[in-house]
């Protein structure tokens, strides 16, 4: 999967004024095998993101996995829930996934809604080229 | 560790296939579950990137029969060889009983065969484990590429670089041609078998 300049400028663009400035805390957008694409955060959190991509791959491929073993063709959307932080995956297409993590400070409603919308700008985006 | 039941009399052990990406991992996890298809109820698991890298691991169930009463089945895993994946790998070591290590004899890969054993050491050192005190067995692979242009190393020079301090058995392998994947395999299984006597036999 290649991205251009352009494409990638306006991902970075949608990320942090869709995401991060509604208050997620950090947003990765990764391929599949855990490359990560583009990540931005609050200057919050100093998190090892390369790990971090490259479990949530591994944890995505999983639950895949197990969506084709109970005779889902998919689960698009996983959370996981924590004291302090929270994690929400989402496919954005075949090949990418789109990661956030946010406090109790959001509600996961108002999270979902953020993430389908910077979801969709970012399908159009990639369909541009 | 391994997982004993005394009450139904089941052991299950877990053996993780270990070393540098691309080395043959999968290949010869593949090829045991294509020869042993009969024996193996499940379909082999393989969490991996749309170009066949390993992302999470390989698993592949595996049934021996009855040991001296005990039911005993060998869960095999292969770790994600690629550097970045080493969060991963971890994962994947938790609870391991016994190790193969598939190093690749081609030259190039030199640097990686040793890198990777190194890091196998501190990794297992996570879960208390000391490489040179658990079941191992070295593979040395690709073995067919001797009869090829392509540039390899000799067993002496992989055994200086990679067995000279743990003095494991070793074996000369082609995952890809099927050669010593089942002896490599029979060791493992038997070594390990031998180490856990002592809590259940
Ligand atoms: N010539 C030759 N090629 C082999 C042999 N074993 C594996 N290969 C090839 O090497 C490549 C990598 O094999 P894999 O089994 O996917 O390697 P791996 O260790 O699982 O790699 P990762 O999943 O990235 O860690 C494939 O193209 C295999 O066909 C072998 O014995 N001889
Ligand atoms: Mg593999």
């Amino acid at each position: 999967m290649m991205f251009n300049k352009s494409q990638l400028k306006a991902i970075d663009k949608v990320i942090s004024t869709d995401l991060i400035d509604a208050g997620i805390d950090y947003v990765i957008f990764m391929d599949m095998a855990g490359n990560t694409i583009a990540k931005h955060d609050n200057g919050k959190n100093n998190l090892d993101s390369v790990a971090f991509a490259a479990l949530a791959a591994g944890n995505f491929a999983a639950v895949d996995a197990m969506a084709k073993l109970v005779g889902e063709s998919e689960f698009s959307l996983l959370f996981h829930k924590g004291k302090k932080l929270s994690i929400h995956f989402s496919k954005v297409n075949d090949d990418t996934l789109l990661i956030t993590m946010f406090t109790k400070d959001i509600s996961l409603g108002l999270v979902r809604l953020k993430v389908s919308e910077a979801i969709n700008q970012i399908n159009k985006i990639l369909v541009e080229n | 560790m391994a997982l004993i039941n005394i009450k139904n009399r089941e052991v299950q052990i877990k053996i993780v296939y270990y070393g540098p990406g691309r080395g043959g991992k999968t290949t010869n996890l593949e090829y045991i579950n294509k020869k042993y298809k009969q024996q193996i109820k499940t379909e082999m698991v393989s969490l991996k990137t749309q170009d066949d890298r390993t992302l999470f691991f390989d698993f592949l169930p595996f049934d021996v029969g009855q040991i001296k009463g005990f039911d005993v089945t060998i869960q095999l895993y292969t770790v994600p060889g690629q550097v970045k994946y080493n969060a991963t790998r971890k994962l994947v070591l938790r609870g391991v009983d016994g190790i193969v290590f598939v190093a690749d004899v081609q030259k190039e890969q030199r640097k990686k065969n040793i890198d990777s054993l190194n890091q196998l050491y501190e990794n297992l050192k996570i879960y208390n484990l000391d490489l040179f005190n658990i079941p191992f067995v070295m593979q040395y692979n690709k073995i067919d590429l001797r009869q090829s242009k392509i540039p390899t190393l000799s067993s002496k020079i992989m055994q200086k670089d990679l067995n000279s301090l743990i003095k494991v058995p070793a074996l000369e392998a082609s995952a890809l041609k099927g050669g010593n994947v089942i002896l490599t395999l029979k060791k493992i299984i038997s070594m390990t078998l031998a180490s856990i006597q002592d809590q259940i036999f």
